[in-house]
């Protein structure tokens, strides 16, 4: 049986990933669904776990979840796959002209298709100190690991970043019972996902549950204490913090190492064309790694989307092709509920309606260009998110139903015919 | 504990019972024992017990706004009108009081201002309600009586109602003709308005009258009768004179094809209510302000007595002239000479009469002539004739035509005093001295209804504050003014039984107001006095008055009057295309200081509204539920359109009630042209030329509150109380710079709202303050156009206030302003990504058998973004 089935395996084409992170094994589930048969597939991941939700380490660092609650695929799911997972492996070389992958570990795996989804690495600020003991990322499970291992006998912790990714660990560390600090170099959190009330009543929120904030902190240095280990930082204007441990969300880099040093074309990112494919026709690049029409991408959703049509022309179908859309972002923080999507701040020729419920911090901003929903930023209530989602992707002529529209999909009635979808007959 | 009183509203004089729950609160019923309702209430009668709140009234004495003692304020009265009169004589003072006041309040004032005073400037609104009935009466029977009686209603095989909308403005009436119609099929009624009322549902005949041509009609009337050999010419000849000369007058009216023309009816009804009058013997016609508020009031109403007494049928059973009097005291008013062309006890200013008053009062002073009639007297406080006037009760910045005259009038008046229960009005607005009278409820005496019946009303409530009985505030004066030993009263029985004593004086005279065996009840015995028909000769009182064919006149016959259709004193013209009409509303009284108390009757007409045809209204540009702009020669108002086919094409029927307490540019009375009848001084208020235009506000709102706001200075406003909460419908034809300021302005708060939400582009706002008590207040403020707060739905958010907390759906529907009904709560927020609630996920799971997460997401998208939620979906469809 089992030689049997080695046998057939040798007679397809290989398919090689190399990363197994969200934007890869999706590429993966993809094209095991559209044609299960095609290829002998294997993964080279980095890691030494299988698949797992990255989005969720923020609960896990929280205490929400545990590592087993988010993972995704198992081992046993490569094994009834029949996909070989090279598990904890780095690749660290790409022969195009052999085409085959070379591992640390010197396991050379040849391809016919390789799709590299290498993702990204987190961005360490380039001060003195950064990488001193107990300066930390937020990336992978490894981190997570780290920083619930520090927690536990470090007090003060420093969170560099008050992106999505720098909340969501200051949080979780503030869950630990450490005394966390926020340092942010502009004056508003999550400046670039929320517009300023938003960003200040999400703030708000986050002081009640004890995180401190530092605004318009530039991070001058990192100091060491004589074991190398963190001990404070110092910022441009003077102002200094006492800390034990840092947290650098700075921001993410196109992890590019590899496809470069292979020769192939890269910018910040993996040049992709429409398909997904690289300048080399044999890899294809899906996820953060890549860059697309200009394009760097951060999110899921992107990801997801790639993924599709990855796996839509590796299944050799080729109807698919991708297109940015309008993105949506939620920040993952157990009990709030903060929303944006398309373009929410100063659009020239556009208009803003606002809701806001100052008792109950529920804040909504739609930016309405020509008639449509070009922008949203939600605060507190974000139920009607996806369908302002929606409604900005469909460009739809919202003027039916302008007065209503903030109040979310039940309070709006479109005249005559309907062109929101009906509900199923009751 | 249970009190025996009167309804305090319209002419018909209800028996009502006060309840006094043993927590203080009150509540109304009809009185089962009550000849005029037995035990029936209308709708303003049920609701009685709301206006009985604390709410807007004078507790206490003002001089110039200051807080005064009683002392302070009876001095200050009396020293000004001795003052005035002392440097201008008594016709530079005058009195202006109210169908609403009580028989002894009038008695007192009357006998103050006529015997002691001497000047006869005290008239009182009923001139603008039936003094046209009056002169009519006076001139066909020699005296003010009503022969008729309610029981009538009953018996009567036909029933003519015109110029009256019995239905909604003497509705107990309205509901005992209807048994009667129901019981006996065979009765017949005829309804004679232009506008086809509510009253028009029991009518087997409406005649859509042209406004102004009744005298026409019963002319033409007249004539038929005689042509056709239906009148009574052995009636005539014995009981009557003036027939030849009133016959040919009538004459001129013409065929019932010449009458139906002028009338603008068709000839077939007119014919058809013709022989229905001739052939019906128990005819009664029953006549409201429609015929009354006429520049030829008198002359109508003398038309309609003219065909009963060609026909033999006054004070017969089911066959009288009926007038049906407005307010529930206009008839007492008038019998203790409350009217400006009458003396007392229904004597007049001739030499017998004013010998016999002057000596029964002891008042040598005596006003010798009669006074200034309303519109006059106010003409006469504007061009400075007038320097003081006391107005009791009554509105007269709201309810007198040319109102805005009236305003500027009262504005430059030497002294303005108001004695009443409210404390802002119209009018009280300019006075300098507040005087706080009992309100019903609280007030004590006697009224007599539009079947000459005598009530009592009584007290059953404490005054509140340092509010006094009218009687009791006049009797200080007089006494102030040095009159005290001839205003010696303790108590209402005390006036009521010099009153009676008065009218005794009648017995040996033609005039049938005699209540001479009531004179000598005791306290006791009037406390208990059972509602009684005047004449009291006996035990039982008068059912009817003159079915023996004997008047009140010197010769004891009824006098014929011969009048001829003149026409409205202002017609419409190219300039004023149209004719307004006014009147009542089924659920208001008067300028609503008590029943717009009522949240129950607020809800039926809400706000101030003009009624106009359809063809009008296209013709004018005019939408329904849009606002317009009416404008008259003498003012203008903005006012909600209705449209309706109940009106005839080119007239417009506007309510008299709103005012500036409840409204913003909505006193018809300004619009309502001064011309008023020659003989008994009754303005036209039904007949006013005018024109309308759409009106295009700005902006527009709605605001509702716990609050009772004030009113913002806008172009148009509405004020409506209802349960729990205010309702204010606004509009402006300015342009607002700022809308949040202004909904905060509108709103009386000191804080930004709790809820806002804003469009800068309609410019759109809508805001609500909630606080520990629930809903406090929401407003919804759009341009002009807006639909928000056309569609706004003003029950639901209604509904809202009185809750302690709303739920998170309404919180979140609030501002929408739409109810939440059939949006269900979709629950704690599971899949962040697409917003989809915990029990929107189990109703999917349970309405379509999903399975799995993946079913789940194909379904609701759920968990198919980033997969965050997916696990917890697992657990979802587990628990299922």
């Amino acid at each position: 049986m089992r030689r049997h089935a080695v046998k057939t395996e040798s007679s397809k084409p290989k398919l090689v990933f190399v990363g197994n992170g969200m934007a890869g094994t999706r590429t993966l589930e993809e094209l095991l669904a559209l044609t299960p048969d095609k290829y002998a597939i294997s993964v080279i991941g980095e890691e030494h776990f299988g698949n797992y939700n990255r989005i969720m380490l923020s609960p896990v660092l929280a205490g929400e979840k545990t590592i087993e609650n988010i993972m995704l695929n198992d081992d046993e799911w490569y094994r009834r796959n029949n996909v070989v997972f090279y598990k904890g492996e780095q690749a660290v070389a790409i022969d195009r002209v052999k085409r085959q992958v070379t591992t640390r570990n010197g396991k050379c795996i040849p391809y016919d298709r390789l799709v590299l989804a290498t993702g990204s690495t987190p961005f360490r600020i380039p001060v003195p100190g950064n990488n001193l003991t107990n300066v930390l990322t937020f990336r992978d499970i490894d981190d997570v690991n780290n920083m619930l291992q520090l927690s536990r006998h470090k007090q003060h912790a420093a969170v560099i970043g008050g992106g999505l990714l720098g909340l969501e660990a200051a949080n979780g560390l503030r869950k630990q019972g450490m005394d966390v600090t926020v340092v942010h170099a502009y004056d508003a959190i999550l400046n670039r996902q929320l517009d300023k009330t938003a960003s200040r009543l999400l703030q708000d929120t986050l002081e009640q549950k004890g995180i401190r904030f530092l605004m318009n902190a530039a991070t001058d240095s990192i100091q060491g204490n004589t074991n190398n280990e963190v001990c404070g930082l110092k910022f441009k204007d003077g102002r200094q913090l006492v800390v034990d441990m840092v947290v650098m969300a700075t921001g993410v880099q196109p992890n590019v190492a590899l496809a470069k040093s292979s020769g192939l074309q890269c910018d910040r990112g993996i040049l992709v064309n429409d398909v997904m494919q690289s300048f080399d026709p044999a890899i294809y690049a899906v996820g953060e790694c890549v860059q697309h029409r200009g394009q760097l991408f951060g999110l899921v959703a992107p990801g997801y989307d790639q993924a599709r049509v990855c796996a839509n022309h590796l299944a050799e179908m080729g109807i698919a092709r991708y297109t940015q859309k309008a993105l949506a972002t939620q920040l993952k923080i157990t009990g709030i509920q903060a929303f944006s999507a398309g373009q929410f701040d100063h659009v020239p020729d556009s208009e803003e309606i606002t809701f806001f419920d100052g008792q109950l911090g529920h804040y909504k901003k739609l930016v309405i260009k020509d008639n449509r929903l070009v922008g949203a930023v939600l605060y507190g209530d974000t139920q009607d998110g996806g369908w302002f989602f929606d409604l900005i992707q469909q460009q739809t002529d919202i003027s039916p139903i302008r007065d209503q529209l903030i109040f979310g999909k039940d309070f709006c009635q479109w005249p005559e015919q309907a062109t929101a979808p009906l509900p199923a007959a009751a | 504990m249970v009190n025996r009183s009167t309804c305090a509203y319209c002419g018909v004089g209800c028996g009502i019972e006060i309840h006094t729950n043993s927590d203080g609160s009150t509540s109304v019923k009809g009185d089962f024992e009550h000849p005029a309702n037995f035990g029936k209430l209308c709708s303003k009668g049920s609701s009685l017990a709301h206006t009985l709140t604390g709410e807007g009234r004078l507790l206490h004495p003002k001089i110039n706004g200051l807080r005064a003692s009683w002392e302070q304020a009876t001095h200050y009265v009396a020293s000004e009108f001795k003052r005035i009169i002392a440097e201008h004589g008594p016709g530079a003072v005058a009195f202006y009081v109210s169908g609403q006041l009580l028989t002894e309040d009038y008695y007192v004032a009357n006998k103050l201002m006529k015997g002691f005073i001497g000047s006869a400037n005290i008239d009182t609104n009923s001139r603008l309600c039936m003094s046209s009935a009056v002169a009519a009466y006076k001139r066909a029977f020699g005296e003010d009586s009503v022969p008729a009686s309610y029981e009538d209603l009953e018996i009567a095989d036909l029933i003519v109602l015109t110029g009256s909308n019995t239905a909604w403005c003497h509705p107990i009436l309205f509901q005992r003709i209807k048994s009667a119609k129901a019981a006996r099929p065979h009765m017949k009624v005829v309804v004679i308005d232009p506008r086809r009322t509510a009253t028009c549902e029991i009518a087997d005949l409406h005649l859509a009258i042209k406004p102004g041509t009744d005298v026409a009609l019963f002319n033409g009337l007249l004539h038929y009768l005689q042509v056709s050999g239906k009148t009574d010419a052995q009636y005539i000849q014995q009981h009557c004179e003036g027939f030849e000369a009133a016959i040919t007058s009538a004459r001129q009216a013409g065929d019932i094809q010449q009458v139906a023309a002028l009338c603008d009816l068709p000839a077939t009804d007119v014919a058809d209510f013709y022989q229905w009058f001739a052939d019906t013997e128990r005819t009664l016609t029953c006549f409201s302000q429609g015929i009354n508020q006429s520049s030829q009031g008198t002359d109508k109403g003398n038309a309609i007595i003219n065909c009963h007494l060609a026909t033999g049928r006054v004070g017969k059973p089911g066959a009288s002239p009926f007038s049906l009097t407005g307010q529930p005291n206009a008839m007492g008013g008038r019998e203790v000479g409350g009217l400006a062309n009458q003396l007392a006890a229904h004597m007049e200013f001739e030499p017998q009469d004013l010998k016999q008053v002057s000596e029964f009062w002891q008042a040598p002073n005596i006003a010798r002539t009669p006074g200034l009639k309303a519109v006059d007297l106010f003409d006469a406080v504007a061009d400075g004739t007038v320097k003081a006037v006391w107005v009791m009760g009554t509105n007269p910045a709201v309810s007198l035509p040319n109102a805005g005259k009236v305003v500027k009038a009262l504005q430059q008046a030497e002294l303005l005093v108001v004695s009443d229960c409210i404390e802002t009005t119209d009018t009280s607005a300019y006075a300098q001295v507040l005087l706080p009278a009992a309100g019903w409820g609280e007030k004590d005496g006697t009224v007599t209804n539009s079947e000459r019946c005598i009530s009592r009303q009584k007290a059953a409530l404490e005054p509140l504050g340092e509010a006094r009985q009218d009687w009791r505030i006049l009797t200080d004066v007089a006494a102030a003014m040095g009159f005290a030993e001839h205003f010696p009263y303790r108590t209402a029985a005390d006036v009521f039984r010099e009153h009676a004593r008065l009218t005794g004086l009648n017995r040996n005279s033609h005039r049938k107001l005699d209540l001479g065996k009531l004179a000598v009840l005791s306290e006791q015995q009037y406390n208990e006095l059972a509602p009684v028909q005047w004449p009291v000769l006996d035990k039982t009182g008068s059912p009817r008055l003159y079915g023996d064919g004997h008047f009140s006149t010197a010769s004891g016959k009824a006098r014929f009057v011969a009048v001829a259709y003149t026409g409205v004193s202002h017609p419409v013209s190219p300039d004023w295309p149209l004719a307004l009409n006014t009147g009542r509303i089924r659920d208001q009284w008067h300028t609503m200081t008590r029943t717009a108390l009522a949240p129950p009757l607020n809800a039926h007409k809400p706000e101030p509204f003009v009624e106009i045809h359809p063809e009008t209204a296209t013709e004018m540009g005019l939408e329904d539920q849009k606002l317009a702009r009416i404008q008259s020669p003498w003012g203008s108002a903005i006012l909600r359109i209705n449209i309706t086919d109940s009106l005839r094409p080119g007239e417009l029927f506007v309510p008299m009630h709103w005012n500036d307490q409840w409204a913003r540019g909505a006193r018809i009375g300004e619009l309502v042209n001064p011309a008023v009848d020659p003989i008994s001084g009754q303005p036209e208020s039904k007949h006013t030329p005018c024109r309308i235009e759409p009106w295009h506000p700005q902006w527009s709102a709605v605001m509702l509150s716990r609050d009772n706001l004030p009113i913002p200075d806008c172009d148009y406003a509405a004020k409506i109380r209802g349960k729990h909460f205010y309702r204010y419908e606004l509009a402006g034809g300015d342009t607002v710079t700022s809308l949040p300021a202004q909904a905060q302005q509108f709103a009386g708060a000191d804080e930004a709202a709790s809820v806002l939400y804003q469009d800068p582009r309609q410019p759109a706002l809508r805001g609500a303050w909630l606080d520990a008590e629930g809903l406090r207040t929401c407003i919804y403020i759009g341009p002009g156009n807006s639909g928000i707060i056309a569609n706004a739905d003003r029950n639901w958010l209604s509904g809202l206030f009185g809750k302690p907390e709303l739920d998170a759906i309404e919180r979140k529907a609030l501002l929408s302003g739409k109810s939440p009904a059939g949006v269900e709560d979709c629950g704690r927020t599971v899949c962040a990504c697409f917003g989809v609630g915990e029990k929107t996920i189990l109703k999917a799971i349970r309405e379509h058998q999903l399975t799995d997460a993946a079913a789940v997401g194909k379904h609701l998208k759920a968990g198919t973004n980033c997969g965050s939620c997916v696990s917890e979906i697992k657990g979802l469809l587990a628990a299922q």
